[in-house]
C-alpha cells in the first residue's frame, strides 16, 4: 500500500512563540529585582518562528493540499501570534494554554508541546524557529524532536527539495565550518534560521477575515458562556475559532509541566546597562573624514 | 523597520478625524444582512474603520520596509526592452510579488470578485505611501482603476471573467488611450475597431505612451464608427494579450524608470466591446481618467512627502555658519512652505476622494436599488458636479505643489542634492511627470473652470459654511476671517471674466481663476481640519497657508483687473514672440 492512499494530505506543524520585542525596548524593561517586566514590553511574533512559518507556506505553495497547523503555548494574549499565522496562510491554529504550564523552562515547554503534537495526530514535518529572542536557548526544537523520537535538522538556512511521494526533505544547514546538505525521511523536525527567507506580509484579506477570531476551549462548555466571539459562521476552508487546549486536553502529566517540571533555576541576574552616546554626523567630504580620523587617533581607537 | 503609515502623523490625523460614516455606509450597503454575511465583511462602522487602519498598517510596512529600500536600484536598472519583450527591474518584480502576497491588488473591488471592498479614500492613502517608497511602482499598483472600470461598465459576465484575476494579482492592466497624434486631444484617436463577419471586434493601429503596455488585460480606446471624426465615434474595448499585439519600443524617460512606457502595435487583435458603442471616450474614458487623476495626485503627494523628509533630515544635520541650516531663515521658510503645502494638498486629496466615494457609492446604490432613485438622484447630481470640479482642481494643485516641494527640497540640499549620492535627485525627476500625464495642468484648468464659473465651487463652500461654526475654535477665528475674504476676491475675478464675455479672455485667465479657487478651497479645508480636531497645530498650518495664499490671490486678481481694460489682450504677446 502506498503512503499516498493512506494519508493524501501532507501535514505540517509550525511552533510559534509570542516574545517581548527586545529590539524595541521602551520604558523600564527590567524590574529592580532583575526580572523582566513583560507588561511594559510590546510583544511580537518571535522573528525566526516567522521564518519557520514561511518555509511551511512556501511548501504549501508547491503542494496546495498541504495542511499547516500553527501552535503556541502561552497566555490567551498569545492568540495574537496565531492570528498573525492565520493572516499569512496557516490552515488551523492551536493555543496551548493553562496556568499549570506557566513558568516552564525548555524541558517543560518541549514536554507540553510534545503532548500537543501527539494530540494533533500523524504529521510529516515540524518547522520551528531556531531560537526565540527572549531566552535565546535554541533548545525547545531539539528537545521536542527527542521527545517525539523523530529526526531533527537544526540551523536550516534553505529547503532544497521536498519529495512528497518518497516522503523525504533535503535541506541546507549552517554549521560552524560551512554548510551541509542533509536529507531526511518524514517525519522530521526542522529548525529554521533568519537567513532562510524573508517572511511574507500578512494578507489584507485574511486579516479582515480573522482579526476578531476568538478561541474555544475543548474543556469548557460554551453553551451558556458570554464569550461567543468564535461563533462566526465562515465556510470551509476557513476556521471559526482558535482551538484552546489545556493540560487535560493534551493528556499531560502536571508533575512535569510548568514550574513543577522545570529544573532550571535562576541563580542570579546581572543587569547590564549599555549606555549609547549621542550619535555624531560626519560629513562625507575630505574635511569631515580627516577630522574623524584625528578624533579616533586621539582616543586611541586607531593607531597614530 | 519603518512603517510609512505609522510614522506619518498627518495621515493618522486625517484618518482619525475625517468623517467617513457615509462613505462606509455606501461601501457596506448600510450593513445589510446579505453584505454582513460576506466573508471578511465588517460588522459595523467601527469595525470597518478598524479594517482601514489595519490594511494601511500592512501597506505602510511593505512600503517602508520592502519597497523603499529597493527604489534606488529600480531607478538605476529601470524597465528594459529586448527582443520585443519588456522586463521589469528586479526590485519592481519583487515588490509586485509582495503586494500580491498581501492580497492588495483588488483594493477597491467588491468582495464577491475577490476584492477588499475599500473606499477610494483609503486607496488614495495607500497610493500615497507606495509612491513615497517608489513613485514608479505606483504606476503598477495604481492601475487598479482598470478593473474598476470593467466593474462599473462591464456586463455581469465580463465582471466574472476578469475581475477576480485582477484581485488575485494574476493579471495586471493597462489603459491604451494615447496615440502619436492623439495626446491631450483624445477625440482624434485613429486606432480602428471593426467587426468581422462573425461580429467579433478586431483592432488595428498604434498606441503610444502606454504605461505598463505589457499588461495582460488592456482597455483600448478605438474608433468604432466608420466616417466619424470626433469623440462620439469612439468606443472602449477589452483586449487580452495575445500574439496580435506587438510592443515596438519603450520610452527612455527622465524619471519613473521602473514603470515601462510602451508603444503598441495592434494587428487584427481580437477584442471585446466594453459597455455601449460610442460611449468610449465621452463616458468610460472620462470616468477612467478621473480615477487615474485622483491616483496621480496621491502619487505626487507621496513623492513630495519623501522629498520633504529628505530635506528636513538634511537641513537638520548640515552645519554651515556654525549652525544647522534648518535654523537659517531662508531654509526654515522653505521647509515650512513644503510642510504646509504638503498638508494642504493632502486635505484636498482626501476631500476629493471622499466626494468621489460618495458619488460612486450613490451610483451603485441606485443601480442595485432602483426604487431609491427618486430619493438619491439629486444628491448624486450634486456629488457628480463636485467630483467633476474637485478632481481636476486637485490634480492642478497637488501636482504643481509637489513639483515645487521637490524643487525646494533639492535646493535645501544645494550641491549634493544635484548628485546621485542623495535620493532627492530621483524624487525631483520622478515628480516631474505628475503634472503632465493623465492630462496636463493646462488641461485640468480647462476641466475645472466650468464648475468654478457656474457656481459649483460656491455651492460647496456654502455647504462648508453651513455645516461648520468657524467661531467655535478661537485659534481659527482670525484665519477664517481672512479666508472668507478670499471668496470675495474669487467672486470679483469670476465677475470680471463673465463681464468681458470673451472666450479668449476666459481661456487666458482660467489658470488664475482655478488657482484662486484652489487656494480658497484649501484654506477652507485646513480651517475645517483644525476646527474638527480642535487642533492648534493645524490652526497654525491653516494660518500660514492662508497668509501665503492671500498674496497669491491678490496677485492673480490684480493681473485679471489690469488686463480687463486692455483692448487687445494679446498684442504684447505677439510682439514679444515675433
Amino acid at each position: 500500500m502506498t503512503r499516498k492512499k493512506v494519508r493524501p494530505t501532507m501535514k505540517i506543524i509550525v511552533t510559534t512563540k509570542q516574545v517581548p520585542d527586545t529590539h524595541n525596548i521602551v520604558g523600564d524593561a527590567m524590574r529592580p529585582d532583575g526580572t523582566v517586566n513583560r507588561s511594559v514590553l510590546p510583544t511580537i511574533f518571535n522573528p525566526e518562528d516567522l521564518n519557520a512559518l514561511e518555509e511551511a507556506l512556501k511548501l504549501k505553495e508547491k503542494i496546495p493540499s498541504a495542511h499547516i497547523t500553527a501552535i503556541t503555548m502561552g497566555p490567551p494574549k498569545a492568540m495574537d501570534v496565531l492570528r498573525e499565522s492565520l493572516y499569512r496562510g496557516a490552515d488551523d491554529v492551536v493555543l496551548l494554554s493553562d496556568g499549570r504550564f506557566a513558568g516552564a523552562d525548555t524541558l517543560a515547554t518541549s514536554y507540553a508541546l510534545k503532548c500537543a503534537v501527539q494530540k494533533l495526530g500523524v504529521f510529516d514535518l515540524i518547522f520551528c524557529g531556531r531560537q526565540a529572542i527572549d531566552g535565546d536557548t535554541a533548545q525547545v526544537g531539539p528537545q521536542l524532536a527527542e521527545k517525539l523520537g523523530i529526526n531533527q535538522i537544526t540551523n536550516v538556512c534553505e529547503v532544497v527539495t521536498v519529495d512528497e511521494e518518497g516522503c523525504t526533505i533535503t535541506v541546507k544547514r549552517s554549521t560552524e565550518y560551512g554548510e551541509e546538505i542533509v536529507k531526511s525521511k518524514f517525519p522530521v523536525l526542522i529548525t529554521v534560521t533568519s537567513s532562510a527567507n524573508d517572511p511574507r506580509p500578512a494578507s489584507a484579506k485574511r486579516m479582515m477575515i480573522y482579526k476578531s477570531i476568538g478561541k474555544k476551549s475543548d474543556a469548557v462548555s460554551y453553551t451558556d458562556s458570554a464569550e461567543l466571539a468564535w461563533t462566526r459562521d465562515l465556510p470551509a476552508p476557513y476556521i471559526n475559532y482558535i482551538k484552546e487546549w489545556n493540560l487535560e486536553s493534551v493528556d499531560a502529566d502536571p508533575a512535569i509541566c510548568g514550574l513543577n517540571g522545570s529544573p532550571t533555576k535562576v541563580k542570579k541576574i546581572q543587569n547590564v546597562v549599555l549606555v549609547a552616546n549621542e550619535a555624531k554626523m560626519v560629513s562625507g567630504d575630505d574635511e569631515g573624514i580627516s577630522a574623524l580620523i584625528k578624533e579616533l587617533v586621539s582616543e586611541h581607537i586607531l593607531a597614530g | 523597520m519603518s512603517n510609512f503609515f505609522l510614522d506619518n502623523e498627518d495621515i493618522k490625523f486625517h484618518l482619525k478625524n475625517m468623517d467617513l460614516a457615509r462613505v462606509i455606509n455606501l461601501k457596506e450597503n448600510y450593513f445589510s444582512p446579505e453584505t454582513k454575511a460576506q466573508v471578511g465583511a465588517p460588522r459595523d462602522q467601527e469595525d470597518a474603520a478598524d479594517n482601514y487602519h489595519r490594511v494601511l498598517e500592512i501597506v505602510g510596512a511593505i512600503a517602508g520596509d520592502f519597497i523603499a529600500p529597493r527604489a534606488t536600484d529600480v531607478d538605476r536598472e529601470g524597465a528594459t526592452f529586448s527582443d520585443g519583450k519588456v522586463n521589469y527591474a528586479r526590485g519592481t518584480k519583487e515588490s509586485l510579488k509582495r503586494l500580491k502576497d498581501a492580497e492588495l491588488m483588488g483594493f477597491t473591488l467588491p468582495r464577491e470578485f475577490g476584492g477588499l471592498n475599500l473606499p477610494k479614500t483609503i486607496y488614495s492613502i495607500a497610493i500615497e505611501m507606495i509612491s513615497r517608497a517608489d513613485a514608479s511602482l505606483m504606476n503598477l499598483f495604481g492601475l487598479q482603476e482598470i478593473a474598476d472600470t470593467i466593474y462599473k461598465f462591464g456586463s455581469e459576465e465580463q465582471r466574472k471573467r476578469y475581475l477576480s484575476r485582477f484581485a488575485s494579482g494574476e493579471v495586471t492592466g493597462a489603459m491604451a488611450l494615447t496615440e502619436p497624434d492623439a495626446g491631450s486631444d483624445l477625440q482624434s484617436v485613429m486606432l480602428r475597431a471593426q467587426q468581422n463577419s462573425q461580429g467579433e471586434w478586431r483592432l488595428n493601429g498604434v498606441k503610444r505612451f502606454i504605461t505598463n503596455g505589457l499588461a495582460d488585460i488592456q482597455l483600448v480606446m478605438a474608433r468604432s464608427e466608420d466616417g466619424s471624426t470626433d469623440g462620439r465615434g469612439i468606443s472602449l474595448f477589452i483586449y487580452e494579450r495575445d500574439h496580435s499585439m506587438k510592443i515596438r519600443r519603450i520610452e527612455h524617460k527622465l524619471g519613473i524608470h521602473g514603470s515601462p512606457t510602451c508603444e503598441l502595435q495592434f494587428d487584427d487583435a481580437k477584442a471585446e466591446l466594453l459597455g455601449k458603442r460610442r460611449m468610449g471616450l465621452i463616458r468610460y474614458t472620462m470616468s477612467l481618467m478621473n480615477g487615474a487623476r485622483l491616483g496621480v495626485s496621491a502619487q505626487a503627494i507621496g513623492i513630495a512627502e519623501a522629498a520633504y523628509r529628505e530635506a528636513k533630515l538634511y537641513a537638520g544635520q548640515r552645519v554651515q555658519f556654525k549652525k544647522v541650516i534648518a535654523e537659517l531663515p531662508p531654509v526654515n521658510e522653505m521647509l515650512t512652505d513644503m510642510k504646509t503645502t504638503l498638508e494642504a494638498s493632502r486635505s484636498l486629496l482626501y476631500e476629493t476622494s471622499r466626494i468621489v466615494d460618495i458619488k460612486e457609492g450613490l451610483e451603485e446604490r441606485i443601480e442595485k436599488h432602483p426604487e431609491s432613485k427618486d430619493d438619491l438622484s439629486n444628491d448624486l447630481q450634486r456629488y457628480s458636479r463636485f467630483a467633476a470640479l474637485f478632481t481636476p482642481m486637485l490634480k492642478c494643485f497637488a501636482t504643481e505643489s509637489a513639483n515645487k516641494i521637490c524643487y525646494d527640497a533639492l535646493q535645501v540640499h544645494a550641491g549634493v542634492g544635484y548628485t546621485t549620492d542623495f535620493n532627492i535627485e530621483r524624487l525631483y525627476r520622478d515628480v516631474r511627470i505628475t503634472n503632465i500625464y493623465e492630462g496636463t495642468t493646462q488641461l485640468q484648468v480647462v476641466a475645472a473652470i466650468g464648475g468654478i464659473m457656474t457656481g459649483v465651487l460656491q455651492e460647496r463652500l456654502n455647504e462648508y459654511e453651513n455645516l461648520h461654526d468657524f467661531t467655535a475654535f478661537a485659534p481659527i477665528v482670525p484665519v477664517f476671517e481672512m479666508v472668507h475674504a478670499f471668496r470675495t476676491s474669487l467672486e470679483s475675478g469670476i465677475t470680471m471674466v463673465k463681464q468681458k464675455a470673451d472666450n479668449k479672455f476666459q481661456d487666458y485667465h482660467a489658470r488664475r481663476i482655478t488657482e484662486m479657487a484652489a487656494d480658497t478651497t484649501v484654506s477652507y479645508l485646513l480651517c475645517i481640519d483644525a476646527l474638527r480636531a480642535k487642533c492648534e497645530r493645524k490652526a497654525s498650518v491653516a494660518a500660514y497657508f492662508a497668509e501665503k495664499a492671500h498674496s497669491r490671490i491678490l496677485g492673480n486678481l490684480n493681473t485679471i483687473t489690469t488686463s480687463f481694460e486692455e483692448k487687445n489682450l494679446f498684442e504684447k504677446h505677439i510682439k514679444i514672440l515675433e
